[in-house]
């Protein structure tokens, strides 16, 4: 058949075709007759290529043809309540199933963290190798006793410092899962970082004696943003790991993988993160409230976090 | 053609369905213009929320934070895979089967951008493009997904028109955009390049030399886009 003959005896479905791709995206499929229309599509172009029809022929039908595979097979789960059963399984979940992966980040921070701030109770004189001149002054105005708003300089507000912790907490957090994409080595090395800049921050205060405005201000927000942290740590981990053993998989599969876990730990981290950076905002600097409070306070969201990772979600995985 | 950058994705319909990945230049200029587009909307944030004092100053701030990292990949799951530097370059991203890119994959790919980026000016990323034969970044392998050329509903082509000439044997689709491509271009090329290209077809040429090879390949060129 010759290519003009084929082209006015098809041309009309192809033009009801892309009137059908034109459809409201919601109706389903964009109308009753798509899945005839799209296999007659299909086997146009397979025809054309075979017959070796005009480049622009079968690069519309290609284009078409393409269209129409991404509606039928791009089209989106129809479940409800996504977002609930996100938070109410899948994550929990995920967490539990690279349980390995998250202790060793949590290892990787709180390891550094824990010794730089006993270390400093003991050689005080440490903390210059770890802080800046600057950074030591800062530390010391934010946290003395005196400021009525702890953790804060007397310029910020409330508002303004929500920001400031969304835009540099979730930047850190999402670097440190960036980071598993080399060989893993960038994400040990922000959780490392973080935890020895917290340590450091934690065992000066405390060895200067402003252990009660330092530890009073961070234990609300600690819980929700250091597992914010270790989360982030637990995807970057999850990353670097499939690239150094990725089983029986070739590497750029078993990344791939690896990416379509670990993105979920990510959006659980920006999830505990923008949590943190309220409480860290709003509650953290209220001054008036008695110590005790806010590590009652503190304490009651660290077992609530760690209950909901333990417990939430039952026990099936996928 | 081995130095053909098509990548063919398989549909349970049995064709092969051709995808156009987009190179590392076209994918520079749409980021450029998106960093353009960023730019500008962060420093009319900045300068008008400038006046609300603080309460201003963490509108730029949170603003900062979702230009960067959350709205792009937003723009690529809404906007039919692009954001608008892409869109302008006529450009999409798609999963590797052609399906439409939905959040994981879009935001894996744009939070991997930070280590695309290393060490400086997306060098990373532009090793990785030129290492492998669909153009991907580090962030495309991790979330499965290409950046195409948007598909061209055909029909657009600036070849000279000639009085059609239909060619003396049949030709393979490879042969036919070949000779399409070759007529295109033949405008921007000298008269002697143009020629010289030409005379390498020898069977469609046969023994014409010179301008009238280049003649007969612009006929052929227009036979083969139907213009009887």
């Amino acid at each position: 058949m010759k290519q003009a003959a084929f082209e006015s005896l098809h041309v009309s479905e192809w033009s009801a075709f892309e009137r059908l791709l034109e459809n409201d995206p919601r109706a389903p499929l964009r109308g009753a007759d798509f899945p005839r229309l799209y296999r007659r599509v299909c086997q146009h172009l397979a025809l054309a290529r075979d017959r070796a029809y005009g480049p622009d022929l079968v690069d519309r039908l290609n284009a078409l043809a393409l269209r129409g595979h991404r509606v039928l097979y791009g089209a989106e789960g129809m479940r409800r309540n996504q977002l609930a059963e996100f938070f109410l399984r899948r994550l929990p979940l995920m967490v539990r199933e690279e349980l390995p992966l998250v202790l060793t980040a949590a290892l990787l921070f709180f390891g550094p963290f824990a010794l730089v701030a006993l270390a400093l109770q003991r050689y005080p004189d440490f903390v210059a190798y770890l802080l800046s001149p600057h950074e030591l002054a800062d530390l010391q105005r934010m946290y003395d006793p005196a400021n009525p708003h702890p953790g804060m300089r007397p310029a910020d507000s409330n508002v303004l410092m929500f920001a400031f912790y969304i835009w540099n907490n979730v930047k850190i957090g999402f670097q440190t899962f960036a980071g598993g994409m080399l060989l893993g080595l960038g994400t040990i090395f922000y959780l490392v970082l973080n935890g020895l800049q917290i340590g450091a921050a934690a065992g000066y205060l405390t060895q200067i004696g402003y252990g009660v405005p330092f530890w009073s201000f961070v234990a609300g927000h600690s819980a929700p943003e250091l597992t914010a942290i270790v989360l982030s740590g637990a995807a970057g981990l999850r990353l670097g790991a499939a690239l150094i053993a990725p089983g029986r998989l070739t590497r750029r599969a078993a990344l791939t993988a690896a990416a379509r876990r670990a993105v979920q730990l990510v959006y659980g981290a920006a999830a505990l993160f923008t949590i943190a950076a309220f409480v860290e905002a709003f509650w953290s600097p209220v001054g008036f409230v008695p110590a005790q409070i806010k590590y009652a306070v503190g304490a009651s969201l660290w077992s609530a976090l760690l209950a909901y990772l333990a417990l939430v979600g039952g026990r099936h995985a996928r | 053609m081995v130095l053909d950058t098509a990548h063919e994705v398989p549909t349970p319909e049995g064709i092969d369905i051709e995808l156009r990945p987009a190179g590392p230049m076209a994918r520079a200029s749409a980021w450029l213009v998106d960093l353009l587009l960023r730019l500008g909307i962060l420093i009319t944030i900045w300068i008008t929320a400038g006046l609300l004092g603080k309460f201003g100053l963490a509108l730029t701030l949170l603003s900062a934070f979702f230009l960067e990292w959350l709205i792009p990949a937003w723009c690529e799951v809404r906007w039919n895979g692009a954001t608008p530097g892409k869109k302008a370059l006529g450009l999409m991203v798609v999963h590797d089967d052609g399906t439409p890119v939905r959040w994981p994959a879009a935001l894996t790919r744009n939070l991997l951008r930070a280590v695309d980026f290393l060490p400086l000016l997306y060098l990373f990323g532009f090793v990785a493009m030129c290492l492998g034969r669909d153009f991907k970044r580090l962030g495309d392998h991790a979330a499965g997904t290409l950046v195409v050329f948007r598909p061209a509903l055909g029909g657009s082509h600036d070849v000279p028109p000639a009085a059609a000439l239909a060619p003396a044997r049949a030709l393979s689709l490879a042969e036919q955009r070949a000779i399409v491509d070759f007529a295109e271009r033949s405008t921007a090329l000298t008269a002697d390049r143009a020629a010289e290209l030409a005379e390498i077809a020898e069977p469609l040429v046969g023994t014409a030399r010179g301008a009238a090879a280049t003649e007969r390949l612009i006929g052929i060129a227009n036979y083969l886009l139907g213009r009887q």
